[in-house]
Parts: C-alpha cells; structure tokens; sequence
C-alpha cells in the first residue's frame, strides 16, 4: 500500500501547529527585543526631557532613578518585558497616567473600527475576487483589475478627503468628524464611522479582492480544474467545490495580511477623522517622544499581526490533506 | 463503413493564436471513423497534435485554441453544433476522458471515492449510494488493493500506477459509450505500465465502450489498438489498421518512428592505447539525505553499499526505475552529495567528499550532464557563452582562442555555428541537448556523467543523441556513466550495466550478460515490462504477475529490498534472511538468494 | 537600445501605456519642476487663501496663499526623489542579502531569514514610526528609515527567487565546474531574477511613496520649509471643511504618480496578472 502515513494526519497537524505557535511566540519576543533596541537609541535623555532645561542635575537624576532610568540596559528589558507581559508596559511620560490606561480607552475603538470595516470589506472582496477570477481575461476582469490596481496605489487621504467632500461637504449627509464617546447611541456612533470606515475598505478590498483572484486564478490552470470540465462539471461547482478547498489556504492568508492592516495601517484614517484610537495615539507618542507609550502601541501592533498570521497558518494546515486525513 | 461508424471525425481543423495575434493551425485536415467497440490510436511525437484531436472528442480545446473548422460525430450527438451545456451533459457522461497525468488530475483536496463518483451524480445518473457500490466493484476489477477502503483515501496517499487505474474507474463509472484515453501510462515506470495497461485491456476495452487511445509509444498501442492514425505536425501521415501500420508501414515517417523505437546496438570498441587501469572506483558507499545516525546511516537512505568501478573510455550503464537512487549516484561522483561513508576515486586518488576540497583538475575532470536541457542551461546566457565559461575556467582559454575553441564545439557537436549568440531559450529540445552535451566536452573531461539525457526527448531526436554520444566516445576516449530509467538502451549502449533497486545494487556485469537469462528477479521484470511491437504481447509476459505468498517479514536491516515484488521469492528465507551476492554462471553478479537454477528461465 | 525601449513601450496594453506616460511625467517634474514653477515656492502671492483655480493661479492658492501649482512642482522634487533612492537602497541591500543566503548555505540562511521573518512582522508603518520616533526625521534619516522599513519586503522576494534558481540543474552544473559562491550568485542566478526584481522595485517604490507621504501627512515625515507632496496636504487640511483645490491637488498628484507606476508594473511582460 503507497503512502500509507505511519503517524497519524491529525497528530502531524497538531504538532504542526504547536510548532507554528512557539514559533510566533519567539517572533514576538525577538520584536519586543528589537523595538527596546531602537527605542533605546533615543538621543538625549528622558528623564532631562520630561524635567525640561532649568532642571538640576539633582532633580534630573532622581527622576532617572525613578524612571529606572540608572540601571543596564538588560535590566531595564527585563523589567519592560515582565510589565508588559502583567499588563503594566509602564508610566505615560505625556499623560503623566499608566499606559495601561491610555490604551484601554483607545483599544477598543480600534478593534471596533477594524471589525466593522472587516465585516463590508470581506465579502465585497471575496465576490470580486472570484467573479473576477472566474471572467479571467474578460471585460468585467479587466475593468476590475484596473479599479483594484488603482485602489491600492491610491493615498489613504486622497480617500479620505474626497470621502469627506462628497458626503459631507456637498451631500451633508455624514458628519466629517467621527467623534466615538460613551453617550452617543448606535445609530450616531455608525454615521460618525461610516467614513472612516468606507475609506480603510476601499484599500483592504482591493488587496484582498486581488490576491484573492490570484489565488483563484493559480489553481484554474491546474489539470485537475480541466479534468472536471471534462467530466461535465458546471462551472460555479467547479469553484466552489474543486477550486476553494484548494485556494482556501492562500485566500485566508491574504485576509489576515490585509486586516493586519486595519489596526496600525488606520493611522492616517484616524487622524483625519480624529477618531480616537490605537494608531492616532501612536502618532502622538511619536510627535511627543513618549517612548513607554510607543513601545506599547508597536508591541499591540506586532500582537496583532502575528496573531492573524498564525490563524492564516493554521487554516493553511488544516487545509491540506496532506496533514488532515486519517 | 460512414453509415455504421460509431465515431466519426472530418477534416478538422483546429487553430491556435500567438503570441503577435495570428492565427494558425495546429492540426488540419483531420479525419478517421470508428465502430462502436474499436479501438483507435492516435501516435505522434509532441506537439504532432495527438492530445488536441483527443480532447476535440470531448468537444475542448485547450485555452488559446479553436476547433474551426470539420465535423465530430459520436453517435447521434454533433459536438460543433452543441453549447457548452450540451458539452458538458455529454462529458463524464457519454463520453469520458482520461487524462496523462493522474497525480495532477485528482483534485489534491478531496478523497478519491467524492471524485470518482462525481460525473455519476452531477448527471443524475444514480443515487450516491449506488454510485459508491459501482465505484467499489470497479476498484476491485481494476485490481486495486483495498476495494472497499481506497475511496476514503487522498489522492497523496497513493501511487501514480493506483491513481491511474483510479481514473480508469472515474472514467468508467457511467458506463461511456467513448473512452479517450490520453497517454494514460506515460508517466509510469515501465513496470508499473505493464500492471495498468492490463487494468486497462481487462476493463475498458472487454465492457465494450469504443475508445481513443493517445500514445506516442507504438508498442504500448500495438497492445491495445484496432486501427493506428500516425501524426506529425498536426497532419495524417498514415491511418490503418493496426497490423499493417506495425508490420508493412507505407509512410517513411511511420518507418522512423519504429527504427527509433528499437535502438541499435552502438558498439564502443574500447580503445587499445588506454592503460586498463579503472578510472572511477566507488567503495561501499552509502549515501541519503538528513542527519547521519549512530549506525552510519543518513536519516532517509538512498544509496545502500554502492561498489562500481569505470574504465578508462568505458561506459557503465545504471538503470532504475525513478526513485531507485541511480541520479543520487552521479550527484555522489560530482561533489553535490558527500557520501555518509565509503570512498570514491578518480584515477586511483580518493575525491573529496563534497565540493569543498576539490582541485580545479579534479572538477575539470569529471562532468555532470543533466536530464532536462531546458533547466540544465542558463536561460541568461548565449549559445557561445555557456561554452566559453569552462574553456577561460578551466584551461584560461579567451578573446580569439576560445572563440575558435567554441566553433570546433559546434562543429564536433553538429550544431550550425551561427547558434553562437542565440540565447538557448530559441534553441530546439535536441539542439539545448546538443549544447549541454558541448559544455562538459568543453571542459575535456575524462567521465562524463549523463542522467537521463535522452528520456526528456522524442525517440528521433533521442536517438539521434545517443548515435552522437556513441561517435563522441569513439573518437575522444571519454568514459561515461549512463543513467536511464530504459534497458533497451542502456542494453544498447553500454559496456557493463549496474541494475539498481531501491538504492541496493541488484545486478552488475558486462552487456553480454544481459542478453541473455537468467536474470536476477528484478531485471528480469524490468526486461519483460518492455512492450513488444506486436499484438498479443501483454498476454504472453509474465512480468508483474502476483508475486506468491509470503510470511511476515523480520526486521533485519539487510532484507532483500525487492521482496514485496519479487516473483521466485520463497517463504522462510527471503523474508528472514537477507541474500548473498554471488555470480551467475553467464558472467553477472547478483544478490538474490537464488543461483542459477531458482531463478526465472526464459 | 533606445529604439528597442520604444518598441518595448508600444508593445504594452493601454493601461500600461497610461501609466508609463504618468510615470515619465512626474519624473520630468521631479527634474525640472522647479524651473517650470511660476513663482518663488515660499512666496505669498494670492489675495486670499484657499482660492479656486484661475489664470494666475491654475491651481489656486494656498493657506497662506501661497501658489499651489508652485509649492507643488518643487514638492514633487521630494516625493520622487526620496522614493526612488530609498526603493533603490532597499533592493540593492535586500537583494545583496538575499544572494549571500542563497548561496551561503544554511549557516547563512537561516539566522538572516529569521531575522528578516522577525522585521517583516512588525507593520512597515509602525516600524517606521517607531524609527522616527528614535532617529528623527531629517531628509537622510527618512530616506533611510523608508529604504530600512522595505528592505525585509524586498529580502524575502528576491531569497524566494534565488533560493529556487539555485536549485536550478545549471547552478548544479556551475557548483560541480568549481565556481565559486560569487560567480554562481552573480552571473549564474542574479541576471534570472531582473525582471522580477525590476517589478518589485516598482512596487517597493509605490509602497514607499505612500509612506513617506503618509509620514509627512501626520507631521512626522520631511519638515518645514521643505515641502512634500504629503506635507502639502497636511498644511492645507484646515481647508478640507470647504472642498480646498489646495487639498486635492497634491493628493491627486500622488494618486498619479502611484497608480501609474502600479498600473506599468502590472503591464511588464512575464509578470503574472493580478498579484
């Protein structure tokens, strides 16, 4: 009997994946490793900074004692990481108030605004992806294939801003400030996002209705897409039935590449519609130089990306035959 | 013969567009006809347009070609005049198809029963129920092992010759009234060809179904086939049945083929101011991929106690089939895989293991051909590039010298010269072959090590190589090792041949050992897998017959490799004790339990 | 050379000629733009901000009413220019790297594979945030963060492409002649990987312009008086409320330049549509 596996398929993928999970665990640790670097080499000093020029070299250094500021560089990693990991990332030099606290308002604007735009953005694109995979070479791929080529390249405040001028200077239909606070009721809350919104879709459909068709695409020339054309197979069964379980590994691949965009990659989206949340506060941090605060948002970031690079890599395990049967 | 015909075609024509828009014809003027029940095959080189006049039966062409202009008619059904529904109600229906490539045509992500009984429940044929209990009965009269389990299976999880007859059973599941069958044994070992083309003759052809069978291989037709359409280039060269076309061809193209099928015996008298001394000698080497063990072994061996030895001029014939090792043996000599242990030397000298530690002399010396001259050629580089490397490398050769150098190479290797600045993208299958074969000669090498250097040709072209190889070899000395997956040629060819089994030397000796039997039990199902060129062959071979009973084997490393298959094995010994090797009495060595008189006779 | 760059050029599709056209303008403006403005770039010479084109002022004025079409010929200079050195300096550095894995061995390979896994996982933008953040943003240091942000991107292309043509049977036939590392990832595996290389460089370049504008729109990319396309929205955002020319402008100066690169990569013969 040939090929006959020894072990069994579900314990491969298992493993598999255990594997791939302790792999983005050392990514993630190798980032905070890196990210500390960087922000290590920070000119100047922060505790001289947050005291300003009058201050005494006395007051500067208690400050540094203080900010932990006076001892190794390992040592201080090792505090960082350990705060991170308790959920302390340490004091907001600016707001003069825990990290933890800055973000927990901010995050869950974020993942809001992320959700919402994940739940336009990917069935418009999946239906494009594939309809236009499917008129391969038409009138209809071709008019797609430019619109989306073009969605890609195009800066996020050139959509933003036209998105602005058409429905809320001449339409007046939305409020060009999306303001998100406790007290309003859905219904406002969704008007005010609604731009916000419509702008980040834009640039995720379009990369995921492309790689989507890519992946679509490279599987409709394989023999076995001919071989069930041969067999009468009508052509919509042919996609859904033949293609998909193929494609499937790479289509949720280019998913999770473009929703990992949905968080840090909102940054101009936000600050345009001053929509409070993670990625606007980093830009702050930055312009502010508030390095607690930015070491946190970036290790978020990171998080999240390598969170929905594992679940890609998951499915793409569990899709394969290879490691699921038996 | 039109009025009962079951099958008929009428001059087609099909075009294609290139690249620049034009169109053209890819084949034209096509026309035969067949009674319910024959057999027709369609014989051609590649690109003589034999799969594309196939898949016109199922009303297809390929993307970028159309069929514009004849008549197809199976049965009552007009293929031109129906829409793609139409088509597509006829495929996998009345007319059903089986592709070349099995590995490739089963969808990777479903279980072969989902797709074997497909085209029964996109047509509504039957229930799904009775589908499965069809496609069941159908598993065990293709003889496939497990009838009742192997649908639950995926298609990685078998091999190609299992995932071919799969197919038969894909095919066959409507009960077809026309089977097209394309090159369906092409990719298998030859082994393996002779169990499916029995799978195939005992099924499709005896419940009845008229077939097309698509093959550039006339002795694999002459098994199975009625009437023969030979092609080139898309046109008729000859039609007719199948006895006359095998044994008194009227065309002269017919008459290549069958020349080119049978390869001449390319004598090589070695040459006498040679110093008899070997000039690669491998010692007990073994050799695999992955970490070496505790025991010496590479994790994943490939190469079990390899010992060879190459004269000077001579020509060492290792013939596998794919999978065997015998590509690992040539990558071993040249440096790319250092062995786990053993020793290979070059004129008496032990070579480096690896690449690391080899003299620029000891590169020079030994030369690697490679099977497949489109990846084996730098599509980067020109014609007179690719041979001026090694001539300023090795021998500092440049400017005006290496020119002249380079037009002799064409010369010798009878290539037009003005090829030179041709990148070798515009070259042809056996010109890039020719090029290759150039490039180790550029080096002046003492071995040449050819993996495969015809199997990726058609049989002219291939044949012609093989007559340049023989010619190069008389006039220059050059040793060779001759890698080939094919026995009638390395039969052909070569001074001593080495039968390699699953990485185990099976049987060594001279040429005229091999003509004649006893062989040891493996070379002689590789002997007898070769179909003849005549009718009623399949029936008389007694290659790959079941092979008899045995008890469980013990786990003693050194087990002859070839039990599982062997068909002299005896209970009690092959499967406790592992064989000796010993000589036979006609001059070969084997490692087989069996002396002369156990063994197969012819 | 040239007569075969033209034929090259007329042999691509309509949305490639579209875009090599975009392309070849904004790389004239980046040279001569300048000289083509009509008045001094800092130069205050409307009546009124946030005018609406006229003669004088095809592009209106600004929020200082300053001449839009001005600020934006020389902006152009450092959006082009920025973008196309630092997209340079990524593939040069990514590809070097990529070759030295390739053909270096798993000793090589792996740690500066892993390295690269590790930098690709950090969001290019956040990375680059976080590098302003530390460095600052001089006009040399945004250059290099933007080349620094990319080089990851461009390493695990190119190392798939030469990882894979180094398996190639003629890069076997060249280890087992006795060249070297330097001569089989030079002349035996780099010159198969051009076209590939040449596309993703276009993309690169695209990704970068988006980020250094992007940059500059927050405030974080090249600072006062030096001007990118990116700063000139930014300074003119407060007209966004009434639909500013000022606004629109250099956004849909970007808009070209970007879509047209991407629109002549997407034309490049031997490129698989759609990815």
């Amino acid at each position: 009997m040939a090929g006959a596996p020894s072990t069994s398929g579900a314990k491969t993928a298992l493993i598999l994946t255990a594997k791939r999970f302790a792999s983005s665990l050392l990514t993630l640790f190798l980032v905070s490793l890196t990210i500390f670097v960087i922000a290590q080499l920070l000119p100047g000093d922060a505790a001289q900074e947050a005291l300003g020029q009058s201050a005494t070299p006395q007051q500067v250094a208690a400050l540094r004692h203080e900010m932990g500021l006076d001892q190794p560089a390992p040592v201080r990693y090792v505090n960082w990481l350990t705060g991170m990991l308790s959920g302390d990332p340490g004091q907001s030099l600016v707001a003069n108030m825990p990290v933890a606290d800055v973000i927990s308002t901010r995050l869950p604007n974020s993942l809001l605004l992320a959700a919402l735009t994940a739940l336009v953005a990917v069935p418009a694109a999946l239906a494009i992806g594939i309809g236009s995979a499917m008129n391969r070479g038409g009138r209809i791929d071709r008019a797609l294939n430019i619109a989306t080529l073009s969605m890609v390249a195009v800066p996020e405040f050139l959509v933003a801003t036209l998105a602005v001028l058409i429905f809320s200077v001449k339409l007046r239909w939305l409020p060009s400030i999306a303001l998100a606070s406790q007290d309003m009721d859905w219904s406002d809350y969704l008007r005010g996002v609604a731009m916000p919104v419509l702008s980040l879709s834009i640039v995720v459909i379009a990369q995921m209705a492309r790689m989507t068709r890519a992946a679509v695409i490279d599987q409709m020339d394989r023999p076995y897409v001919e071989m069930a054309l041969l067999k009468g197979v009508a052509p919509v069964r042919i996609v859904m039935k033949h293609i998909m379980p193929n494609a499937i590994a790479p289509i949720v691949n280019a998913m999770a590449l473009s929703l990992s965009y949905l968080l840090g990659g909102a940054v101009i989206v936000e600050t345009i519609f001053n929509y409070p949340g993670l990625a606007s506060l980093m830009v702050n941090a930055v312009t502010s130089r508030d390095m607690p605060l930015l070491q946190a948002c970036a290790m978020i970031f990171c998080a999240a990306y390598l969170i929905l690079m594992l679940i890609a890599d998951v499915t793409a395990i569990l899709a394969n035959p290879r490691l699921r049967a038996q | 013969m039109t009025a009962m015909a079951h099958v008929e075609v009428n001059n087609l024509t099909v075009t294609a567009r290139n690249a620049a828009g034009e169109t053209f014809p890819i084949v034209s003027g096509i026309d035969f006809a067949l009674k319910r029940g024959e057999v027709l095959a369609l014989i051609g080189e590649s690109g003589s347009g034999k799969t594309t006049i196939a898949l016109t039966l199922l009303g297809h062409a390929r993307p970028g070609a159309t069929i514009a202009a004849g008549s197809i008619r199976v049965g009552d059904a007009d293929l031109r005049a129906l829409d793609a529904k139409g088509l597509a109600h006829l495929r996998g229906n009345r007319i059903a198809y089986i592709a070349q490539s099995a590995a490739a045509a089963f969808n990777p992500s479903r279980t072969i029963m989902d797709q074997v009984v497909e085209p029964a429940l996109v047509h509504g044929l039957m229930s799904r129920a009775t589908a499965e209990a069809k496609a069941v009965e159908l598993f065990g009269a293709l003889a496939l092992p497990f009838p009742d389990t192997i649908g639950a299976r995926y298609p990685h999880q078998l091999s190609g010759g299992q995932l071919q007859r799969l197919m038969a059973a894909m095919a066959l599941i409507t009960d077809p009234e026309l089977v097209i069958l394309d090159e369906p044994t092409t990719a298998l070992d030859v082994t393996t060809q002779i169990e499916v083309l029995r799978a195939f003759k005992a099924v499709v052809l005896e419940r009845g179904a008229t077939a097309i069978y698509v093959s550039h291989d006339l002795a694999v037709v002459a098994q199975m086939a009625d009437q023969i359409v030979v092609l080139n280039q898309g046109r008729i060269r000859e039609a007719g049945a199948a006895a006359q076309i095998l044994h008194s061809p009227a065309d002269d193209y017919t008459r290549t083929l069958m020349a080119a099928a049978r390869p001449a015996i390319r004598p090589t008298p070695r040459q006498a101011d040679l110093p008899a001394a070997p000039l690669l000698e491998i010692r007990g080497v073994t050799a695999g991929y992955g970490r070496i063990g505790k025991d010496g072994q590479p994790r994943v061996p490939v190469l079990r106690d390899i010992n060879l030895t190459i004269e000077r001029g001579a020509t060492l014939g290792v013939i596998g089939e794919s999978g065997s090792g015998k590509s690992t043996i040539a990558r071993l000599v040249a440096g790319l895989l250092p062995p786990a242990s053993g020793q290979v030397l070059l004129d008496g000298e032990p070579l480096p293991p690896g690449l690391a530690g080899r003299s620029r002399e000891q590169f020079r010396r030994v030369q690697l051909v490679f099977q497949n001259a489109d990846t084996a050629l730098n599509p980067a580089h020109s014609v007179g590039r690719i041979l001026e490397r090694p001539l300023a490398f090795y021998h500092g050769l440049t400017g005006n010298a290496a020119h002249m150098r380079v037009l002799e190479l064409m010369d010798l290797i009878r290539l037009p010269r003005n090829l030179i600045d041709r990148n070798v993208g515009g070259l042809s299958g056996g010109q890039k072959q020719r090029v290759n074969l150039a490039r180790a000669l550029a080096a002046d090498p003492q071995l040449i090590l050819c993996d495969e250097v015809t199997s990726a040709l058609d049989t002219v072209v291939g044949a012609a190589i093989l007559d340049l190889m023989a010619e190069l070899r008389r006039e220059l000395g050059i040793a060779t090792m001759f890698i080939s997956h094919d026995i009638s040629t390395v039969r052909a060819i070569c001074d001593d041949i080495l039968v390699l089994y699953s990485g185990t030397m099976v049987e060594t000796g001279p040429r005229a050992a091999f003509q004649t039997s006893p062989f040891h039990p493996y070379t002689d199902l590789l002997i007898g897998s070769v179909p003849e060129m005549r009718a009623g062959w399949l029936e008389e071979s007694h290659a790959g017959r079941a092979p008899p009973p045995v008890g469980a084997a013990s786990d003693h490393p050194d087990l002859c490799r070839f039990l599982p298959r062997c068909a002299v094995r005896v209970d009690g010994l092959c499967n406790i004790t592992p064989p000796p090797r010993h000589p036979l009495a006609k001059g070969s060595r084997i490692l087989c339990h069996h002396g002369d008189e156990g063994l197969i006779p012819s | 050379m040239i007569a075969g760059a033209f034929h090259r050029a007329m042999a691509l599709s309509v949305s490639g000629k579209i875009g090599l056209a975009l392309m070849l303008f904004w790389l004239l403006i980046a040279l001569f733009g300048p000289m083509l403005a009509p008045y001094p770039v800092g130069a205050f010479v409307a009546y009124d901000v946030f005018d609406g084109s006229s003669a004088a002022h095809w592009l209106g004025s600004d929020y200082l009413g300053r001449d839009v079409l001005s600020r934006l010929l020389s902006g152009a200079r450092y959006t082009v220019g920025l973008a196309a050195a630092a997209a340079m300096l990524a593939s040069a550095a990514g590809t070097a790297l990529a070759l030295t894995a390739a053909v270096g061995g798993p000793k090589i390979d792996e740690p500066l594979s892993r390295f690269m896994d590790m930098l690709i996982s950090i969001p290019s933008k956040i990375f680059s945030l976080v590098l302003v953040a530390a460095f600052g943003s001089s006009l040399p240091l945004l250059l290099l963060i933007a080349a620094i942000t990319y080089v990851p991107g461009n390493y695990r292309i190119a190392r798939a492409l030469a990882v894979n043509l180094a398996q190639m049977d003629y890069v076997q036939v060249a280890k087992t002649r006795g060249e070297g590392r330097f001569h089989i990832a030079t002349a035996e595996i780099l010159p198969n990987m051009i076209h590939p290389l040449l596309a993703d460089f276009g993309l690169r370049f695209v990704f970068i312009v988006l980020l250094l504008s992007g940059l500059s729109f927050l405030g974080l990319g090249v600072q006062p008086p030096d001007a990118d396309l990116g700063s000139l929205v930014r300074e003119n955002i407060s007209g966004l409320g009434e639909g500013a020319l000022a606004i629109i402008a250099p956004a849909v100066a970007i808009a070209t330049l970007t879509v047209g690169v991407n629109l002549l990569i997407d034309a490049l013969p031997g490129r698989s549509k759609g990815r």
